[in-house]
Formats: structure tokens, C-alpha cells, sequence
């Protein structure tokens, strides 16, 4: 031991004479050659902080800052972890199918038909379109049919109910047994749409403000809706109705568009067909006989199948025949091709065969290839043996029709590559069974002669999609490009008939998705304006993606409406979905509110508004009023505040409809207002005026969800007002939502806790009001136990909490839930505990009182001790926030907290462990400001001792907390001594878990910037070997702490000992460690001065192996870019090595000298290096042809540098012999550098252009710069 | 541009594009006249910007400052003339 003590009082009298030294140096410098003035690194951080706030502060500013500090954002968003870049997913997600995760309600988007292409008014002129063309009259026509037959079913079905009812009244009649069919034909109906309303129902109803929510005020059907909870299905009749002979043959030849419209045919008959059904004895419930079933060919009618219950199955074309598929016999396997199958029997089919395959048996050649040929044996296998066969495998073999009782294996072909997916003919992608239907006209190539050039086309279309669909990236690259150039060659209707129905497809993933609605962008580009008569169906498949729950997909329809409604006009876009504003299905008008939105906003609001304003004003239908007043909320929603200059008008467009005689109008028309006045916050409070007055009477009338939607909207626009009005209109308000705070239903409790804390939050609401008359009845409904148990109450209860707080203080808030921190229910104690947190941080401490600190530490420690669970750490965060608010006055209460802390590191689990550890790190600075140094002291020990700790998360936690002892006690008072401690943390930087080397190299740098001389330099070497391992960590945090860590050690025991073990670690394969090494080698020059490590890197660069030399350059890089300024003193010495790299075959050694010769010239600008800059020049300048991109790259950089060094006069120079030069490939060059050259300097190049000579009728003399006085 | 399928997409490509947005770069197909006319034009424009350049200026050619600023602008309407006759290639 004294040993060591003999060493560490020799270094550090070393570095004392070393300083000395220093000074003594400093005096004969020449200050004028080497500006020995101040210090270059004067103002700048010599080391790095540990905490945020620097601890040599005295204590008032520190205590001023401290309180600063609450009025910045929440203590959360400050404790961001560094480094943080996301490491922790593998970053591979599996394929994920849209329908899986997708709720009823989003699955209804299967239900909607792709319609047939409407007429295009603006191609065809003033002619009268072919009366075989949809036009505009006919959908609205057919609309208005749809609706008064909905109307009419909804007479049948309420009759029926009437019937049913008195029937059930009246004891046993006679025709009981005739009705009962009806019923028993109608209940999976009725069971249907109750399993819709809980879904709707549970589904949030105040949603609209959130993008993807789906505004379920209208999802509730309304009474008597029972019979068409599969509405969409009958729409679109007309097309049924006239059953022309052809038309198999018709729906063969476009097989997925035509299929989906005669799949939909029977279910559009269900009440006609009824009385038909009399005669069959079980009569399948939703999927009804149709025309189609009768056709021979088919198989669906006989034997219904399984996958009908599926809704899926109503309308893929499984039903009707199709295409190749049908041409076959139909086997088992192939009868699962048509589509009787659901998505999950194709996933387990697919499973189950990959796990067949990997599993198969190994046969004799295999094993002769795996094994030498001499010295095995093949034994024969014993009389007894008996293969084992799971039952579970053995039922999923095919069965033969012999029914054989013991499994065999398949015969199968053994040449067979198994993990290559089977190759299709000519070169197309591998097509998943659910493919087929699609892409399954691809497979029989031999007739490609035969066919016409209609449908060669699309062949053609079919085999580019397929490849964009399910081929490798090139494939797919060149596919997208070859549709995108030949969209109008091909034209809007085959390319649409092809690419729509694959996006239906209802086992479609996101991937795949995604690339198909790339591609319709692309082509909607090309084709514009001949989209037009394909807009409705565009949007039919597009809109679904407009709530669909993933970001992304939100985003991509948003664009994709607002190109299509670029290409195809306003005009266009409207015929297209006016229909669709007053459908019978609240699934069509939320999607078509949300579409027309986009609209707007690609096309802007006044050009809508007109149309609009007659929408929201419709007498016929309510649900229009209700369309046009919703797309008014999306509208808000999607455009923010650019809403503004067109509030007035949008909110005259609705405001009748506070007033509607229909309850949901009256709602929607609320929530828009709220919607409109968020978009617009903090102003247009003007443009609400004429609404003010119906909205606060409206409270006093309504009642349920209507009263919320008015609530919210005034919630929205109190913010908005000035504090005279805001204070009126708020005391108005309070008395109803006082009234509603103790109402049952949980969206009102949310909406009224939001209106709270939106009125307590603007400024002309006083304390004092809020005290008397909110705070009593507040308390008394909200903060009870079963608010904590829901997660959106129990955020709202704290965010309105603490905006109480924050208006009456801490005092009246902390006082009033103090008490409940011994509360007996865990959720509940955490939510008092956020609370306090938060409120805390915001305010400080300095109103609490004796009495109530004492209760609050009482409170605290009790929570803390009996948290069971606890993942978010909301305990621990708010012990912090309060101990460190409190500052001086804990002292009292340390020890006793000590004393629990000190209990819990010693507990049995894991998590109470490291969560003891973990308030250490949080209470260590207040402990220091309580003047409890012993105690810290103690603590040190007692973490150094569970140093031993197996638990990762845990050490890292421990690690932790020493560090934090460590900063402020500071290295000379630390217990344990750091020349024990130190030696205990080598070891733990071998541990390979990052929370561990992240603490831990924390620590060790800090011990190396403040306190090296503790330790024997042979400790610190052993310690640069183990951070050499480090430079390899996965998270850039600890790799830059790393890298520090060298530069202190090599200031601490001096470079040339760490600069030896870097420069063999340049040698070593992987490119980040030697990236890494690069770096801490200039960081020990920058450290330790670079003529310390210049020579010996220079010698390294003789080496001859190309790590070694490119490491070498890189180094000189990096060293140039962090010594700047000081570079001017090194250009010189190192001029001849840039010169030999620069001329060096090697690509990448031109590279990384370009780049170092960047560094050195922006370092040394204007320090008069302009000799040995030129010469470089000279250098780099070759290089400027080299195509590969980081070279040239580094090569146009290198100029640009010099650019800045020597001017842009002299780059000119260099560029004028090659602006003209006759090869254009050198031109363009040339060119290029000119204009980055240009860009960065043109004023400077004004004196230096060269003189051009005059033309005949063109004088390019500049005279003015003869000009001489 | 006839740009390899290996430069479409890298830096120096959007390096180009950016530089291309800047009235008064050049590309490999600009011609003597076009390049004069964009030096000129620099050339009047930063006189202009100078304050004192324009002040020498007047004192030399014995005008008011304003006057002389007026004439760099209107030259910079047509710096060099009408452009030549392009020969149709």
C-alpha cells in the first residue's frame, strides 16, 4: 500500500512541476508569431459536467436558478436520456396484415363496392352521354332509391318488430310457426348490429380532435336501422338488376372488378328472395341463394361453407367462378383457393408448410454430404423402434379417402432448394396462395400469342404489379418506373381495374399496402385529367386509409386525395362524392367528411365553401346537414390555423346547426365549433361572437352527450377571449359543469374536467373564485379512489389538478391530498403522488408550511415503502421533485430517509433495489446542500459494498448513484478512496450491458478528469485496455464518453503510453473501432497538445497496410478539425504526408487526405498558410473527375475550403480553364464547382472575372472598374 | 442531364439541384454570351450593394450617387446587348 501512495504523491508532484514547466514555457513563446495572449480555450468547458447545473455556483444563484428552473418545461422532457437513438427495437418489424389489427368498424371499408366509372362531363362536351355511361344523375338517382328502399325495409322491419311483439303478447297463434322463420332469418342480422354498437360504443365519442378517432356520435344506429347492418352490400342494384346473358363470360374477363359487384348481387335481394327461401329446410343466414349459385359450375351453393360466416366472403369472388382458378377440377387444394378460405386458415396453411418443410427428415444423400465418407457406419434401426408422431401433425395431414391409420410421409422432390420461395415462369416474384385469384391468369403462359393486345396489356399491367407487390427491390424499382412511364399508354381503366381491387384484397399487409398506393400516385401524376371518371372509385379504396389507426397511412391518403383532387378538379371531386354525403352508412359519411376535407385543403377553403354553405343548409336529409357540418371539423383539424382567414365564414356555414331539430346535428355542430376554435387558439374570438349566445343558452337546456359537445366548444373558446369576458363567460359556465361534476357517464366526467381546467387557465378567472366555489365540490367527485383506475382520467384529473395549482398555489392543493398518500389503494396513492410532483416542480416548495412538510415526508416515505408496483416510476420521480424542491429544509428528515434507503438496497427484489439506488442519484445534491457528508460518505461505502450486485439494470442503477456521490462530495472526500474504488470498477467495464457501461464509464471518465492522480498510471493503462473493448458499444453515448475518457487518462499519464495502445488498435478488422480509435487519438492530441502525437501518428503512416494509413488520415482529420486555429503551427510538417496521400492509388486514402486538407484549411483561414495551402490545392485538384460519390464528395468539400482560405479568386483561376473546354463531361465538372463557388462567394468574384473580348454587336467590357480618380 | 443510374440519387445530384436554383450559375451548355450577361449583371448588383464603390463611382464619372444607382439598374436591363443569333444545331 505504501507503495502505491509513494507512486501517487510522485505523480502528483510531477504534475505539479510538469505545470511549472508549463509556466515557465508560456513566457518564451513569441507572442505576437503565436498569439500567447489569452488562452485559446478560454470561456470553453475543459471537462464535462456531470449534472446540468454547474456545483462551484454559490448557493444564492444556485437557489435563483433552481427556481428558474420550475418555470421551464416539466422536469420530464429534461430528462431525455442521452445517446438515445433508438437502439432498443431489432428494427425489424414483422409483416403485419391491416385487417388484423383493424376493429369492426374499420373493417367496414370490405364492405364498400369499388362502383363502376361515371361519365367525365368535361371530356365528352355538351354531347349527351351514351345512356350506357353513368353519369351524375344516374348516382344520385340511384341513391335516392337506396334511400327510400332503406326507408321502406326500415317500415318492414319496425312491422315486423310490431308483430312480433304482439305476437309474443298474444298466447300461441297459429301462424307462430310461419313467423318464426322470419325471425330466426332476421336474429344473426339483429345479433350483428349489437355486436356493432358495443364496438361503436366503446369507441371514443369525442374522438374528432384526435386525427384517427372516428366520430361515433352517428355510429349508434338508429332504432329500427336493425335490418341493414350489412347495408352496403345492397347497394348499387341497378347493376343487378339486369342480368344479361353474357355476363359470366363478361366477369371472367376482368375477374377481381367484376366479382366483387356479382358476389355482392344476392345479399341486395335478401328481402325480395325471402319468401323463395320457404321452401329450404335450412336456409343459410347471411349469405342468401342468389342467381349465381345456380349456375352448375360453381360449388358455394351446395354445401355452404365455413369461411361464409366470415363477411369477407359475401362478395370475393369465391362465389362466382374466375378466371384460370376455375378452369381446373376443382380439388381440395384448389377449392381453397377460392376464397372460401379465411385469412387465418392461409396463415396456418402457410406455417404449417414452411414448418413441414424445415422439419422433413433428412434423407441418405444429405447425410452423406454432411458427414466424411470413412469411419460411419450406417446402422440398421432396432426391431422395436417406433417413429414418434405428434397427433397434432397427424391430423393436419392430408387424409386420404382410405382413411390410413398410421402417418406416412408424403412423397416429395428431394432436389428441391426449400428455402428459396418456388419461382413462377418468366422471372415473376413468388405469389402467395391469396395472390392467385388475382395474379393467377399469369401462370398459364403459353397462350400469350393468342391473346389481343387489350389483353396483352393487361398481362402486362398484371405481371408489373405483381412485381411491385411481392418482388425484390430492384424488381420492384424498375416495375414502379416502367408503370409510372407507360400510365397513359396503358390508360386509366385497365390500369384502375387491376390495382384497386388488389388494394380490397382482405389479406392485404402494410408493406404491400403501402407500395400499391405508391403506385397509384405515381400513376394519378401521369394520367390527370383521365382519372376523372375513376374518382369514386379512387376514393372508395383510398378513403378507408384516411382513419386507419397507423400515421403513416393517414398521411399517404391524405396525399393521395389531394393529388386526385389536383388531377381531376373540384368539380369532378364533387360529383364524385355528393352522393355519398347524405348515404345511408355513417362508415361512408365519416370517411367522405374526412375526404372533402383533404379536399379543401389541396384546392383551399373558399373554393368549397360555396358548396359547403348548401350542404350544411340541406332540407332533405339530415345527413347532409351532418356531412357538411363534419367536414367543417376536419377541415379545422386537418389545417390548424389556417383555418383563420376563413373562420367567419366556416363558422356562419354552421351555426344554424346549434339549433337543428336533430339531436346529432346539434352535436357534430358543437364539436366543430371546438374543433374550429382549437385550430384557431389564441385568436378569432371576433368570428365566434354570433355563436356565444346559442351555445350558453344551450347549456341550460340540453342534457347527455349533447350538453358535453357544448361544453367542449365553449371549453375551446373561453381560452380565446379577454380576461373581462373570459371571467363573465366562466362563471356562467361554472354552475352546469359544478352541476355535471357528479355525473356518472365517464365522457362527461372527461369533457367537464378538460372545460375546468381550460377555464381556471385563462387569465381574468380569479384564485380566489376558483377556491370558494370550485375547489370544494372539485375534491370532493374527483379525487376518489376510482378515478386513479382509468387511464385517461386519471391524466386529465392531474393535468387539471395542477393547472388548479398553478392559479391558487401549492398550498391549498398539496394540503387538500397530503393526506391521502396513506391512502389504502396503490393506483390511487401514485396519482396523489403525480400530482404533487408535478405541482412541486412547477411551484416550488416555499408556500408549504411546517405542518404540511412534515405530513408531506411522512406521506412520501410511507407511498414510497409500500409501492408494490411501480414501472413508470412516478414514486421515485415525485420523492425527487419534493426532496429536491424542499432543499435545506429536509435535513431533518435525511437520516430517517437514509435509513429506508439503506433498508431497500438490501431488499430481497430486484426493482426495490435499484429504485433505492436510483433516489440517491436524485437526493445526492440536496443531501450535499443539508451538509450531510457524512452520511454521504456512508452511503458511498454501502453502494461500494453491493458493487458485487448480479442484477444489471440494478449495477448500473448503483454505479449510478456513486457517481452522483462522487460530484459532490468531490474526489479528495469520497469514501470509499478513490484509489480503492477504482481498482473495483476495472472489472465492471468488461460487463457488456449498456444501463452498466453507461454509468460506469461515466464514473471512471469523471474520476479521470478530476481525480487521476488518486490512482497508480498502471491502473490507468490496465483501464485503457478494457475502453478499448468499449468503442465497440452499440449506443453513441457511451462510445463518446469513451473516447473522452482516453483524453483525460492521456492528460492525467501523459499520451505517449494510451497514443502506443491506439495506434495498435488501428490495426485491428472492424471499421467502427478503428472510426473510434481515429477519434480518440485526435482527441488525446487535442488534449495534450498535438506535437505530443504528431510524430509518432506521421511514423505510423509508414506502415504499409491500408487500415493503418487510412486510420493515420482519418486521425489527422479529425485532429484538424478539433485544434482549428492551432492547425497553422503543423500544416508544414504535415504537407508532405497529405502530398503522398493525395497522390496515392488507393481511393479512400484521397479521401480522408481531401477531407483532413477541408479541416486544416477552414483551421488556418486568414493565418497566413496561403504557400502551403496552394500547394495542396495542387494536389486536390486532380481529383476533381473521380466519380465515386464520398470522394468526390470530400474532393468538392476540400475546395470549398480552400474557397474560404484563399479566396474565391484563385478557385476561379483554377476553374476558367475548364468552363469552356470542349468535352462535356469536363464542362460539367467544371460547371459545378463554378456554381458552388458562385453560391458561396459571388460578390468576391465580381473584381475578378476575367475581361471578355467584344463581339460584333455584344460589348462585355466592364468599364466601370477602370474607373480612376 | 444524362446522369448514371448511379448518380441519380446521391448527394451530389441534390448538390446540383440546389445549386441549380440560383439565378446566375451555370450548367455545360451555357454559352459565352449567356455567361457574360450574368457577370455583368453580378457585377452592376454588387456596385450597387457597396455603398462606397457606388459613392467612388460618382465621384468619378462626377454624378449623384442616386443617378449613378439608377444607371446600373437600367444597364442591368440588358447589359450586353441583344443576344446573337442562336445558329439552329
Amino acid at each position: 500500500m505504501d507503495n502505491v501512495d509513494a507512486e501517487i504523491a510522485k505523480a502528483q508532484e510531477e504534475r505539479r512541476k510538469m505545470e511549472e514547466v508549463a509556466m515557465l514555457t508560456s513566457v518564451t513563446f513569441d507572442a505576437d508569431l503565436y498569439g500567447g495572449g489569452p488562452d485559446r480555450f478560454e470561456g470553453y468547458e475543459r471537462s464535462i459536467a456531470v449534472n446540468e447545473e454547474e456545483e462551484e455556483q454559490d448557493g444564492d444563484t444556485r437557489e435563483l436558478a433552481r427556481r428558474m428552473a420550475s418555470f421551464t418545461g416539466p422536469k420530464s422532457l429534461k430528462e431525455i436520456p442521452r445517446g438515445a437513438e433508438g437502439e432498443d427495437e431489432s428494427g425489424f418489424k414483422k409483416p403485419q396484415r391491416i385487417i388484423d389489427r383493424e376493429d369492426d368498424y374499420r373493417r367496414r371499408r370490405l364492405q364498400r363496392i369499388i362502383s363502376p366509372e361515371r361519365n367525365d362531363p368535361f371530356a365528352s362536351g355538351e354531347a349527351t352521354p351514351d345512356p350506357s355511361v353513368r353519369t351524375y344523375a344516374d348516382v344520385m338517382r340511384e341513391q335516392a332509391l337506396q334511400q327510400k328502399k332503406e326507408e321502406v325495409l326500415k317500415e318492414i322491419a319496425k312491422k315486423k318488430e310490431e308483430e312480433k311483439n304482439k305476437a309474443a303478447a298474444e298466447p300461441a297463434p297459429a301462424a307462430q310457426k310461419r313467423r318464426n322463420r322470419w325471425d330466426q332469418s332476421q336474429e344473426p342480422d339483429g345479433g350483428a348490429a349489437k355486436k356493432a354498437k358495443p364496438s361503436s360504443a366503446s369507441s371514443d365519442w369525442d374522438a374528432p380532435d384526435s386525427t384517427p378517432g372516428i366520430g361515433r356520435w352517428d355510429a349508434t344506429p338508429t332504432p329500427g336501422r336493425v335490418a341493414d347492418s350489412t347495408p352496403s352490400l345492397s347497394r348499387r342494384n341497378r347493376w343487378d338488376e339486369t342480368p344479361t346473358p353474357g355476363r359470366l363470360a363478361d366477369s371472367d374477363a376482368t375477374p377481381a372488378a367484376g366479382g366483387v359487384t356479382p358476389g355482392a348481387t344476392p345479399a341486395g335481394m335478401t328481402w325480395d328472395a325471402t319468401p323463395k327461401l320457404s321452401g329450404l329446410a335450412t336456409p343459410t343466414p347471411k349469405r342468401q341463394r342468389s342467381r349465381w349459385d345456380e349456375t352448375p359450375a360453381t360449388m358455394g351453393s351446395a354445401t355452404p361453407l365455413p369461411g361464409a360466416a366470415t363477411p369477407a366472403a359475401a362478395f370475393t369472388p369465391g362465389v362466382t367462378p374466375v378466371g384460370g382458378v376455375d378452369l381446373a377440377t376443382p380439388t381440395p387444394g384448389q377449392l381453397n383457393l377460392r376464397g372460401a378460405m379465411t385469412p387465418e386458415q392461409y396463415n396456418l396453411m402457410r406455417w404449417e408448410r414452411d414448418i413441414e418443410e424445415r422439419n422433413r427428415p433428412l434423407t441418405d444423400e444429405e447425410l452423406d454430404t454432411m458427414f466424411p465418407q470413412e469411419g460411419y457406419k450406417i446402422l440398421d434401426p432396432p426391431a422395436s423402434y417406433v417413429p414418434i408422431r405428434t397427433p397434432a401433425r397427424k391430423l393436419l395431414a392430408t387424409p386420404t379417402p382410405m382413411g390410413t391409420p398410421l402417418y406416412s410421409i408424403p412423397e416429395e422432390n428431394r432436389g428441391q432448394q426449400f428455402d428459396v420461395p418456388k419461382e413462377a415462369p418468366g422471372g415473376l416474384p413468388f405469389m402467395k396462395q391469396e395472390d392467385y385469384q388475382y395474379f393467377g391468369a399469369l401462370l398459364n403462359e403459353e397462350e400469350e400469342e393468342q391473346l389481343s393486345p387489350e389483353e396483352q396489356k393487361e398481362r402486362k399491367i398484371m405481371k408489373l404489379l405483381l412485381k411491385v407487390k411481392n418482388g425484390t427491390p430492384p424488381q420492384r424499382k424498375t416495375a414502379l418506373r416502367q408503370l409510372t412511364d407507360k400510365a397513359r399508354e396503358f390508360g386509366a381503366g385497365p390500369l384502375f381495374n387491376k390495382i384497386l381491387p388488389l388494394l380490397m384484397q382482405p389479406t392485404l399487409e402494410d408493406q404491400e399496402r403501402h407500395l400499391l398506393v405508391k403506385v397509384i400516385d405515381r400513376v394519378l401524376y401521369k394520367l390527370d385529367e383521365l382519372v376523372r371518371p375513376f374518382v369514386h372509385k379512387i376514393l372508395v379504396v383510398i378513403e378507408p386509409l384516411l382513419i386507419d389507426e397507423d400515421y403513416y397511412a393517414r398521411v399517404e391518403g391524405r396525399e393521395i386525395i389531394s393529388n386526385l383532387s389536383k388531377a381531376a378538379g373540384l368539380a369532378t371531386m364533387i360529383a364524385a362524392m355528393r352522393p355519398d354525403i347524405d348515404n345511408i352508412d355513417e362508415y361512408v359519411r365519416n370517411t367522405t367528411a374526412r375526404a372533402f376535407s383533404v379536399v379543401a385543403s389541396a384546392l383551399g377553403i373558399p373554393a368549397l365553401l360555396p358548396f359547403l354553405k348548401a350542404v350544411c343548409q340541406s332540407k332533405k336529409s339530415w345527413q347532409a346537414r351532418h356531412t357538411g357540418i363534419k367536414i367543417v371539423q376536419q377541415i379545422a383539424i386537418l389545417m390548424g390555423c389556417a383555418v383563420l382567414p376563413h373562420l367567419r365564414s366556416l363558422v356562419e356555414i354552421i351555426e344554424h346547426g346549434l339549433s337543428d331539430e336533430n339531436q346529432k346535428v346539434r352535436t357534430i355542430t358543437a364539436l366543430s365549433l371546438a374543433a374550429l376554435a382549437e385550430a384557431a387558439a389564441p385568436y378569432g374570438i371576433e368570428s365566434f361572437d354570433s355563436v356565444l349566445k346559442p351555445l350558453w343558452k344551450g347549456i341550460r337546456s340540453h342534457r347527455g352527450k349533447v350538453l358535453a359537445a357544448f361544453l367542449k366548444a365553449i371549453g375551446f373558446i373561453i381560452p380565446l377571449m379577454d380576461a373581462v369576458y373570459a371571467s363573465y363567460y366562466t362563471k356562467e359556465v361554472m354552475i352546469i359543469l359544478i352541476r355535471e361534476f357528479q355525473s356518472p357517464d365517464e365522457e362527461m366526467k372527461k369533457i367537464v374536467l378538460k372545460v375546468v381546467k381550460q377555464c381556471v387557465s385563462t387569465e381574468g378567472v380569479e384564485a380566489d373564485y376558483i377556491r370558494n366555489d370550485i375547489l370544494p365540490e372539485f375534491f370532493r367527485n374527483f379525487w376518489v379512489r376510482r378515478m386513479a383506475l382509468d387511464r385517461r382520467n386519471y391524466k386529465q384529473l392531474v393535468d387539471t389538478t395542477v393547472e388548479i395549482a398553478n392559479k391558487v398555489g401549492v398550498a391549498d392543493i398539496v394540503g387538500r391530498i397530503v393526506e391521502d398518500l396513506k391512502d389504502e389503494s396503490e393506483p390511487y396513492r401514485r396519482m396523489v403522488m403525480e400530482t404533487i410532483e408535478k405541482v412541486v416542480a412547477n411551484l416550488g416548495a416555499s408556500d408549504i408550511d411546517a405542518r404540511l412538510e412534515e405530513l408531506l415526508i411522512d406521506g412520501i416515505l410511507y407511498a414510497f415503502q409500500e409501492q408494490t408496483s411501480d414501472d413508470a416510476n412516478v414514486m421515485l420521480n415525485g420523492f425527487g421533485a419534493v426532496v429536491n424542491s424542499l432543499g435545506q429544509r429536509v435535513k431533518p428528515y435525511l437520516p430517517q430517509i437514509c435509513g429506508t434507503i439503506k433498508w431497500r438496497l438490501n431488499n430481497k427484489s430486484a426493482k426495490v433495489r435499484q429504485q433505492a439506488a436510483d433516489l440517491i442519484a436524485r437526493i445526492a445534491i440536496v443531501m450535499k446542500q443539508c451538509k450531510e457528508e457524512q452520511l454521504m460518505g456512508h452511503l458511498g461505502v454501502v453502494l461500494y459494498e453491493y458493487l458485487g450486485e448480479e442484477y444489471p439494470e440494478v449495477l448500473g442503477s448503483i454505479l449510478g448513484a456513486l457517481k452522483a456521490i462522487v460530484n459532490v462530495i468531490g474526489m479528495t472526500k469520497m469514501t470509499p478512496p478513490i484509489k480503492d474504488l477504482l481498482p473495483r470498477l476495472t472489472p465492471i467495464l468488461k460487463n457488456r450491458h449498456e444501463k452498466v457501461q453507461e454509468n460506469c464509464i461515466d464514473l471512471v471518465g469523471r474520476i479521470a478528469d478530476r481525480g487521476a492522480e488518486f490512482v497508480p498510471a498502471r491502473e490507468w493503462m490496465r483501464i485503457c485496455f478494457e475502453l478499448l473493448e468499449m468503442l465497440k458499444a452499440h449506443k453513441k453515448g457511451i462510445r463518446r464518453a469513451t473516447v473522452n475518457t482516453f483524453g483525460y487518462i492521456a492528460k492525467a499519464i501523459g499520451p505517449q503510453d494510451v497514443l502506443a495502445t491506439l495506434l495498435n488498435n488501428l490495426k485491428v478488422q472492424e471499421r467502427q473501432n478503428r472510426v473510434c480509435t481515429t477519434v480518440a487519438i485526435a482527441i488525446v492530441a487535442e488534449t495534450c497538445s498535438p506535437f505530443t502525437v504528431l510524430p509518432a501518428l506521421m511514423n505510423e503512416y509508414r506502415v504499409p497496410e491500408l487500415n493503418v494509413q487510412n486510420g493515420v488520415l482519418k486521425s489527422l482529420s479529425f485532429l484538424f478539425e478539433y485544434i482549428g486555429e492551432m492547425g497553422k503551427d503543423y500544416i508544414y510538417a504535415v504537407t508532405p504526408l497529405l502530398e503522398d496521400a493525395l497522390m496515392d492509388r488507393d481511393l479512400v486514402h484521397r479521401q480522408t487526405a481531401a477531407s483532413a486538407v477541408k479541416h486544416m484549411a477552414l483551421g488556418v483561414a486568414g493565418l497566413g498558410c496561403e504557400d502551403a495551402l496552394v500547394h495542396l490545392l495542387n494536389y486536390v485538384w486532380p481529383n476533381i473527375f473521380e466519380t465515386s460519390p464520398h470522394v468526390i464528395n470530400a474532393v468538392m468539400e476540400a475546395i470549398e475550403g480552400m474557397r474560404v482560405a484563399l479566396g474565391a479568386a484563385v478557385i476561379l483561376n483554377y476553374c476558367l480553364q475548364g468552363l469552356f473546354h470542349p468535352a462535356r463531361k469536363v464542362r460539367e465538372v467544371y460547371w459545378k464547382i463554378y456554381n458552388s463557388l458562385y453560391i458561396g462567394g459571388q460578390d468576391a468574384l465580381v473584381a475578378a472575372y476575367p475581361t471578355l473580348e467584344e463581339e460584333a454587336n455584344n460589348f462585355f467590357s466592364r468599364p466601370e472598374l477602370a474607373m480612376f480618380v | 442531364m444524362d446522369l448514371k443510374a448511379s448518380d441519380r440519387f446521391n448527394i451530389n445530384s441534390q448538390l446540383e439541384h440546389l445549386q441549380a436554383k440560383y439565378v446566375g450559375t451555370g450548367h455545360a451548355d451555357l454559352n459565352r454570351f449567356e455567361w457574360a450577361v450574368n457577370i455583368q449583371r453580378d457585377s452592376y448588383a454588387s456596385y450597387i450593394g457597396h455603398y462606397p464603390i457606388l459613392a467612388y463611382f460618382a465621384v468619378a464619372e462626377n454624378e449623384s450617387i442616386g443617378r449613378e444607382r439608377y444607371n446600373f439598374m437600367q444597364k442591368m436591363l440588358m447589359p450586353c446587348g441583344l443576344p446573337p443569333e442562336r445558329d439552329e444545331d
